[in-house]
């Protein structure tokens, strides 16, 4: 892959190098909130990136992707009740249970297309929703406060603010870089020509629900580690961070941003979030400017951010 | 017996109003192939209007025959203004349009009608629990509801197989660009059908608004009911989302009022009465999986009618 100096790379180093650099504007000028906002932005980052391998590069619309954040959230949240506060086991347990979760999701919704796979990723979700708001011991609906955050062995220490973002984004960054291996990979480009032409690909051979499931998985876990690091951020886990208006918040970020390109959910992300802040600011009623601004980008910002910087390259 | 009895109808009402949303979502998503999730809005909608109507005229029946009219009306200018452009897109891109919605919907009502939610009061004919059977009485408006939705579903079947009208809606749900190309005004047609959904949105909510209070936010959980049931029966079938509307709502009507009783049976009574609740909320998703699975394209795909 050769660089070049177009409109979008020079977003993308522009962005990248802001995130790196944050923490150093944050402690020049005193100004801790923002560092607080961005920890949140880049987990959030993670979890629209996670998204967009499957949506932008697989054509599977997952509507049903916050269950992941949730899952990773609450394998924090119940073994830290449980007295196991250990990091080593909780992030692991959290990518495992998602990994779980997506495996069962995945290969029962790959059976149906469009519509009803959008609707029944849906439903599972809710599902996971209903099991959560159940779990009387964890706090049912009222959700699981988180006492401890994830204890590494003194190797890194969560509760540090800039520690802490500094975890999150090279997760993020980690994330981006795996996406970007996996898309260029041939099985990479097997999930592409699925989404091109299914008849196709399966004519010259590719077991196409196979590829597409592995590719689900991968994504479902990287979606969970984003959640155990929103639960750390939160120090709080409740059955709302998987309702079905957040998956809706992370398919807003992932088209936003662009879909199908690498770095678009992440600037996405950072766009929706800030844009949700900074409105909230103006007006107590901010969704009432956010809501028809989002009819008018699909209506005419075809490819989001990144479309609007040119051209999107295809895998 | 007497609870039987009483849950069963209490499910058939629940199923029936689920099948006043779900046709007009059905009818939408089969015709117009646009995925709207502001039709929970335009439920909460009906209800806001109702209980403003009601209050403004004092008279329950005047008041809720303007909150429908209202609903129309105000289903043709979304039509008109937002969703007409985004037929022929991409679904993903009709979720999210719709989603901001949503959005918007619940922050303008927010801002007209505040944060605390509204009653819709019954007027005392309503009120009355009637004998259906000796020995057991039902509350008079959840049976009204009954009556009205039935009628109405009656209606709708009428409508759309028996009238010319209904021979369009039909057509365009089985080709578009047929009728299209034989001079038939697609656009009129879509703004009524529109409006049709967005009216029978409107009664469901509206007639669910006395048992339940009208808030925010009320029509998005009875709107992935809506969504569910038009998956289980197909989407664009209206046969299909009736009998699925009912199922859902005796599903989920008896779940909710015997399975902590069933669990009692094989669990020990905090676990059950911690469990159920969470599955009987499952149960209707895990309906829907089931059927996906067995059939993809749900039960009585339209295409197949």
């Amino acid at each position: 892959m050769s660089v070049s100096f177009n409109a979008r790379n020079v977003v993308t180093a522009l962005v990248a190098a802001g995130l790196l650099l944050l923490p150093l504007y944050s402690q020049l000028t005193g100004n801790i909130f923002v560092l607080t906002l961005f920890t949140r932005i880049v987990i959030f980052a993670l979890a629209a990136a996670s998204l967009n391998l499957i949506m932008g590069y697989g054509g599977m619309m997952s509507f049903g992707h916050a269950a992941y954040l949730g899952i990773g959230g609450y394998a924090v949240g119940i073994l830290a009740h449980e007295g196991i506060g250990s990091g080593f086991i909780q992030w692991p347990v959290a990518i495992l249970a998602s990994a779980l979760f997506a495996l069962a999701v995945g290969s029962l919704s790959l059976r149906t297309r469009g519509v009803y796979f959008i609707m029944i990723t849906l439903a599972f979700a809710q599902m996971a929703y209903y099991v959560a708001s159940g779990l009387a011991r964890y706090g049912g609906d009222d959700g699981l406060t988180i006492y401890k955050r994830s204890d590494f062995d003194g190797l890194i220490n969560l509760s540090g603010r800039v520690q802490f973002y500094y975890l999150c984004l090279a997760c993020l960054f980690g994330g981006v870089y795996l996406i970007w291996r996996i898309v260029n990979s041939r099985f990479g480009m097997v999930v592409q020509g699925l989404r091109s032409n299914e008849a196709r690909m399966q004519a010259i051979g590719f077991p196409a629900n196979r590829y597409r499931l592995v590719c689900f998985v991968i994504s479902g876990m990287m979606c969970g580690l984003a959640g155990a690091l929103l639960a750390n951020n939160t120090d709080f886990v409740s059955p709302a961070s998987m309702y079905w208006t957040r998956s809706g918040d992370l398919m807003v970020m992932v088209i936003l941003g662009g879909m199908g390109s690498l770095f678009g959910p992440v600037i996405g992300a950072i766009a929706y979030l800030l844009l949700e802040e900074s409105l909230s600011q103006i007006t107590e009623y901010w969704a009432m400017i956010l809501g028809p601004m989002l009819l008018l980008i699909v209506l005419f910002g075809r490819g989001g951010i990144m479309g609007m910087l040119g051209r999107p390259r295809r895998g | 017996m007497l609870l039987v009895v009483e849950q069963l109808l209490n499910g058939l009402q629940f199923g029936l109003l689920l099948f006043l949303l779900a046709a007009g979502l059905t009818l939408v998503f089969g015709i117009m192939d646009l995925v709207n999730l502001a039709h929970g809005s335009l439920y909460m909608m009906g209800a806001y209007f109702a209980a403003t109507f009601v209050a403004w005229t004092g008279n329950f029946v005047i008041g809720v025959l303007l909150a429908l009219g209202a609903t129309l009306l105000l289903g043709i200018a979304l039509e008109f203004v937002a969703l007409r452009h985004l037929y022929g897109r991409d679904h993903l891109d009709q979720v999210l349009a719709t989603f901001g919605l949503i959005l918007f919907f619940n922050d303008a009502v927010r801002l007209i009608w505040g944060p605390a939610g509204l009653a819709l009061p019954l007027p005392a004919w309503l009120t009355v629990p009637l004998q259906i059977m000796p020995g057991i009485y039902y509350p008079a408006y959840r049976l009204a509801i009954i009556v009205v939705a039935l009628a109405v579903a009656l209606m709708l079947y009428l409508v759309v197989m028996r009238t010319r009208v209904g021979m369009l809606i039909r057509a365009g749900a089985s080709n578009r660009e047929m009728i299209g190309a034989l001079g038939i005004n697609i656009n009129l047609l879509f703004t009524l059908v529109f409006g049709l959904g967005a009216a029978l949105a409107g009664l469901a909510g509206l007639m669910q608004a006395p048992i339940l209070t009208v808030q925010i936010g009320m029509g998005e959980n009875i709107l992935i009911l809506a969504f569910v049931i038009i998956v289980i029966g197909g989407i664009g079938s209206i046969r299909g989302a009736f009998l699925a509307a009912i199922f859902v709502g005796l599903i989920d009507t008896l779940g909710r009022a015997f399975l902590p009783d069933l669990l009692r049976q094989v669990l020990s009574s905090t676990a059950a009465s911690t469990a159920a609740p969470a599955l009987s909320s499952m149960l209707i998703y895990l309906l829907m999986a089931i059927v996906l699975v067995v059939r993809p394209e749900g039960l009585f795909p339209a295409s197949k009618r």
